[in-house]
């Protein structure tokens, strides 16, 4: 890639921040160079958000049909899937997915949500809330 | 010479942890740029790895795992880190107080999701992110972050949080600083035998790895698309590969600029022309790696007819050319 070359697409998954590309400038000599952002780059990172958005807003519906707790939903809020919140909490995927069912969550001990908790950093009475509808 | 009082100087980097290397190790009076770190650490790969998911996804590496340069440098300079981790994380804050105290700068490895200087944007939940504090003002230490423009501040509350997050590659606090540097580095062995190194892993046997695993991905592309899914996963999955490629620090195209960048400097210093040619040639490769991500962009938004052929033929190219720079270097 030649130094004027490097994508200065302004992106909004950048947030302002450049980063370091490496190029070659017009005698073929390497160099960092500061990139804003690349359309590319940009377009599947927002994918990719999106994507989990999905998921997020899917799990909220689910939680208040009473189809699944709301320990699902705050999972995918905190940017969090499955295996990563079995590996922070240290609780085995099968019983977190336990814990999706609302009524095995309803009696869920304070010690076992203080775990959920620490994890994503929330406080537990949290946990067991859902945002307001309007939101 | 090497002067422990000098402030510590901030250089942005295209990957945090051979920014943190090089920062360090310039730091304790080996100057040492980027891609020299990244290249005698022998960290450049590619591997196809679906027995490893990263949000559901195989995991597709250009660099060799979290650590390998930190321990590839210490290999081949002969130096050493001084490494600890620590169970209790208040013995781990209490370290890293000492040797703030003590005006030393020291690597750290956090997650980057507690990192609370990290825009909204880029958390996300990743362990190995490696950066280095070199001071403290009152409550918030002073950060300096290789993949940001300018240094900046971590309150010790989240930074302890960053160091002891859970899961997987956990850092459990690692703190490391470079403990004893060789006063003669004798470059010619040590980046000959960093580029051998490499050549091996890039020419291997394994079917998912090196630039076989290149022509694996084209063949798992065409695979994917057949799958009753594809209509919805296939987009997901070449935005993840092209993420992986060029979001997660790489300096562009996977690490390959980086790498050419290396072989450049390494040329230059040993007046070695196979090395500057290959430079060039790897240069053609990290453009047709950007090429194919360019072109998978396209497809997944619809500007272009989705046609997996044309992405296999792409990589194909990729593997070609990353097959001719490393017959230059052969024999080396």
């Amino acid at each position: 890639m030649k130094a004027d070359e490097v994508p200065q697409d302004p992106s909004k998954t950048h947030a302002g921040i450049r980063k370091l590309l490496y190029a070659v400038d017009e005698r073929g000599e390497y160099g960092g160079v500061k990139s804003a952002g690349w359309d590319v780059e940009n377009y599947v990172t927002l994918a990719a958000v999106d994507e989990l958005n999905r998921q997020c807003e899917d799990a909220l519906a689910r939680a208040r049909a009473g189809e699944t707790s709301p320990l699902e939903y705050h999972m995918y809020h905190r940017r969090m899937d499955l295996a990563t919140l079995s590996a922070t909490t240290g609780i085995w995927a099968w019983r977190v997915k336990r814990h999706f069912k609302p009524s095995v969550f309803a009696r869920l001990n304070e010690r076992m949500l203080a775990r959920y908790a620490f994890a994503m950093g929330v406080a537990s009475d949290e946990l067991r809330q859902l945002p307001p509808a309007n939101v | 010479m090497f002067d422990a009082s000098a402030p510590f100087q901030h250089r942005q980097s295209a990957h945090c942890e051979s920014g943190v290397v090089s920062n360090l190790l310039t730091h304790r009076g080996l100057p040492m740029s980027e891609a020299m770190a990244f290249g005698i650490s022998a960290s450049l790969t590619f591997a196809y790895m679906p027995m490893i998911k990263m949000a559901g996804m195989p995991v597709i590496a250009y660099r060799m795992f979290p650590g390998s340069i930190i321990r590839g440098v210490e290999k081949r300079l002969k130096m050493k880190w001084e490494r600890r981790q620590f169970s209790d994380p208040m013995a781990g804050a209490a370290a890293l107080n000492a040797h703030v105290a003590a005006g030393r700068p020291v690597g750290l490895q956090t997650c980057i999701y507690w990192l609370p200087y990290f825009p909204e944007e880029m958390r996300f939940h990743f362990n190995s992110h490696n950066i280095v504090v070199y001071g403290r003002e009152g409550e918030d230490y002073l950060i300096s972050d290789p993949v940001f423009e300018e240094t900046t501040r971590c309150d010790g509350a989240s930074l302890n949080r960053a160091r002891f997050a859970k899961g997987d590659m956990q850092a459990k606090g690692l703190l490391y600083y470079p403990a004893e540097i060789p006063s003669e580095i004798d470059y010619e062995r040590v980046i000959k035998s960093a580029i051998r190194w490499n050549y091996k892993t890039m020419n291997g046997p394994v079917p998912i790895a090196g630039i076989r695993g290149i022509r694996f991905l084209g063949r798992n592309i065409v695979k994917v698309s057949k799958q009753a899914n594809a209509e919805k996963y296939l987009p997901l999955y070449l935005g993840h590969i092209v993420r992986m490629q060029e979001e997660i620090g790489t300096g562009g195209a996977g690490f390959r600029f980086l790498y050419a960048s290396f072989l450049q400097e390494a040329g230059k210093l040993l007046n070695n022309e196979a090395m500057k040619q290959a430079s060039t040639a790897f240069t053609d490769a990290g453009d047709e790696w950007r090429r194919f991500a360019l072109r998978a962009t396209k497809m997944c938004r619809g500007r272009e007819k989705m046609d997996v052929d044309v992405l296999e033929a792409q990589l194909n190219r990729v593997a070609d050319r990353e097959q001719a720079m490393w017959a230059m270097l052969r024999g080396l």
